[in-house]
């Protein structure tokens, strides 16, 4: 093997990524709206909407890009789904959960011919358990379980989404859950549902909500000692140094050969 | 594994090296070592994989063994990790089609369309998808069952040492592939099924050709049987090998052959019809032992009733010859509505002609259309269907732009892994091998 110069791209360290601009910090749990009383009977409500987020620029929020698009103001507004049919199974099970677990329900949606239940994330063990074991519900399988990063949506900015799929009643359902980035805390379902394991280790390891209860929380498909979770939205596509046995291997952009 | 008393070449300068070097390399296997150096036992811990051949890719299996009995069994992914959803919420809606196609790359066609499905059901247009398109969607998607049923028992008997198997399986599926090659220019990664409808139609050959490929896959397709099905050294490895009962597939959530091997009749296409299966005549195959040997027959009946949906489907694409194959909105159709020529190059003349020359509303739509792509109103939609390894699910996020919010693919492998120390704890390491293979992971899905 010949002398080589040393490459200055070697020399760079591996560096955390960072937003290109940082998420503002989740307010205090006071504007975050308490799910009303009405709304936990399972039946859908023409809910108050939160005050709709912008963002600006063609992908996530300020995060630059070459599109021409970067002074473009979108107001996201997320669908309230419409009222559920009178006397139909949605609407049965919502009232069967509530009696099984108070409370479970802080909001349905539906839209699309799909049902979406939010719960609290204090509940979402107890309603799993009561979802697979209850006759009238027996959703027997968590199809999947993943995240989706709402930077925007203070105070509930990671969603974790669960599909259920029901052999006994042919039904599907949703459940969403979601937490602050400031605690990113949801109580694990792989007592309830044994092939949630991989599904909860993926959500961790993409988007680091952290599955209390789970038997062994790990990343599963990034390197062990990865830093960051690139699945969110202020992690960068790309730009990320790896770093193997001591050296560093540049972005491909960044590679002296390519310049 | 070798050890050697020589420094370890991959050490860093300054890194410590311990007096044994093991070129075996990934996370903890050191700290194994170490361990079992200690333990003194008759404990042997096997590090298989990741680059194993039979392991389908490139998965890792960390091995506990005492003698020939397997201890514990752990799986390891994400070798292949590509961050194919992260990218994809980076490009188009169109352009997602080209990415998820190479996640399981054995089954492109499916990942494909239950994409252009879930995000179908956004644009609130499943009902308005052409017939012909939803035709030519079943049939290559039955196609592709038919070949990745192919390579997993192929690759099987290959694992036995069994080439013969493997080959006889590659040549059938190499007719496929011609076919899909033909029809979408690619044999694999097609990008072929797009939201909306497919690319582009069947060529004019298309249907002889076809014709001609059922009459190949019925003439030698049996001998893939007569090679597996009463051989005694295939019935020796597989016949209660990786058994995984009714009780167990519920717990770990299996689905596809692996659950009908099991006695389960669950089928998608039955329990909730998507691209009109409904009105296709086929029946799903069950086999009572749950093991190995099982959804090998399970698999092996399956491609016979593909078959069966292959030839109603080459004799309605018959019937709608000439018919659309993509939804037709020009704020929408567009690019993939192109003609593209037999030669299957670029765009048509055709249409340059009418956007340069005639229409200036047909100019501007390409000219949106190409550099920004259409919107998808917001919301959220997941859409599974039976893929030839079991539940497919897209679940698509979207916040009213032209790219994707989130996209997570549920892919069956990823979760029938789980399932791998169940079937072999217990069992010999040679069982191991065989029940991998009988679970059909394929990396680039499991990974993603």
């Amino acid at each position: 093997m010949s002398e080589q110069k040393p490459d200055p791209a070697a020399q760079i360290p591996p560096t955390v990524p960072q937003a290109p601009h940082p998420v503002p910090p989740a307010p205090s749990a006071a504007d975050v709206m308490p799910p009303s009383p009405e709304q936990a009977s399972g039946q859908p409500q023409p809910d108050a909407p939160p005050p709709a987020p912008t963002r600006r620029g063609m992908w996530a929020d300020g995060v630059p890009d070459v599109s021409g698009y970067g002074g473009l103001t979108t107001e996201i507004v997320r669908p309230a789904g419409e009222p559920l049919p009178g006397g139909s199974w949605m609407e049965t099970i919502g009232v069967r959960l509530d009696a099984l677990v108070p409370g479970a329900i802080s909001r349905v949606v539906w839209a699309l011919g799909e049902l979406t239940w939010h719960v609290p994330r204090e509940k979402v063990a107890e309603v799993m358990r009561a979802l697979r074991d209850d006759a009238h519900l027996r959703f027997e399988m968590c199809a999947s379980i993943s995240g989706v990063h709402y930077p925007l949506d203070a105070g509930n900015e990671l969603h974790v989404v669960y599909h259920l799929y029901s052999y006994t009643h042919n039904r599907r359902l949703r459940v969403e859950v979601s937490c602050p980035d400031a605690d990113p805390h949801v109580p694990s379902v792989v007592a309830t549902y044994p092939h949630a394991d991989w599904h909860e280790r993926e959500t961790w390891d993409m988007f680091g909500v952290i599955f209390d209860g789970h038997p062994a929380l790990t990343r599963i498909l990034m390197p062990d000692d990865w830093v960051g979770h690139p699945q969110r939205k202020d992690y960068p596509l790309g730009g990320i140094p790896v770093e193997y046995k001591g050296a560093v291997v540049p972005p491909p952009d960044q590679r002296r050969s390519y310049r | 594994m070798t050890t050697s008393e020589n420094a370890d070449l991959f050490a860093a300068p300054g890194e410590a090296v311990a007096d044994r070097v093991y070129t075996a390399h990934g996370g903890d296997w050191e700290r194994i070592v170490h361990e079992q150096s200690e333990r003194a036992d008759e404990t042997l811990v096997i590090n298989m994989g990741p680059q194993h051949p039979a392991t389908h890719g490139v998965l890792r299996l960390i091995l506990e063994c005492e003698g020939e009995t397997v201890k514990s069994l752990r799986p390891g992914i994400g070798f292949l990790h590509t961050g194919i959803e992260k990218n994809m919420e980076y490009r188009t809606w169109s352009q997602g089609s080209a990415f998820v196609t190479r996640m399981d790359y054995i089954s492109p066609l499916f990942n494909e369309a239950v994409y252009c499905l879930a995000v179908e059901k956004l644009l609130g247009i499943t009902d308005q998808i052409p017939e012909r398109a939803t035709l030519i969607r079943v049939l290559m998607m039955e196609l592709n069952r038919i070949s990745n049923h192919l390579v997993a028992i192929g690759t099987t008997g290959n694992e036995l040492g069994a080439t013969t198997v493997m080959m006889s399986g590659f040549r059938e599926r190499e007719i496929i592939l011609d076919f899909f090659e033909a029809v979408t220019g690619l044999r694999m990664n097609h990008a072929y099924i797009r939201p909306g409808g497919v690319a582009v139609d069947l060529p004019e050959t298309g249907l002889s050709q076809l014709r001609e490929t059922i009459a190949w896959l019925e003439k030698y397709m049996p001998e893939m049987s007569l090679l597996v099905q009463e051989n005694p050294i295939f019935k020796g490895r597989t016949m209660g090998v990786g058994v995984q009962d009714l009780t167990a597939c519920m717990a770990m959530a299996v689905t596809g052959p692996m659950l009908r091997s099991a006695g389960y009749a669950f089928d998608l296409r039955k329990a909730q019809p998507y691209c009109g299966y409904e009105t296709f005549d086929f029946d799903i195959p069950t086999w009572d032992t749950g093991d190995c040997y099982g959804r090998y027959r399970v698999r092996l009946a399956e491609m016979w009733e593909s078959l069966k949906i292959v030839k109603q489907c080459a004799d309605r694409l018959e019937a709608t010859a000439g018919q659309p194959v993509m939804y037709t909105d020009p704020k929408f159709g567009t690019p993939a509505d192109l003609t593209v020529g037999p030669d299957g190059q670029g765009n048509s003349h055709e249409h340059v002609r009418r956007i340069m020359g005639e229409s200036m509303e047909a100019l501007i739509h390409h000219f949106k259309i190409v550099t920004e792509g259409y919107r998808v109103p917001p919301g959220q939609a997941y859409v599974a269907i039976e893929s030839p390894k079991g539940e497919l699910g897209c679940h698509v996020v979207s916040d009213g732009g032209t790219r994707p919010y989130r996209v997570h693919m549920r892919d069956s492998g990823f979760n029938h892994l789980q399932s791998a120390p169940l079937q072999c704890e217990g069992g010999m390491i040679s069982d191991v091998i065989m029940a991998v293979a009988s679970i059909d992971p394929v990396m680039g899905g499991v990974d993603r």
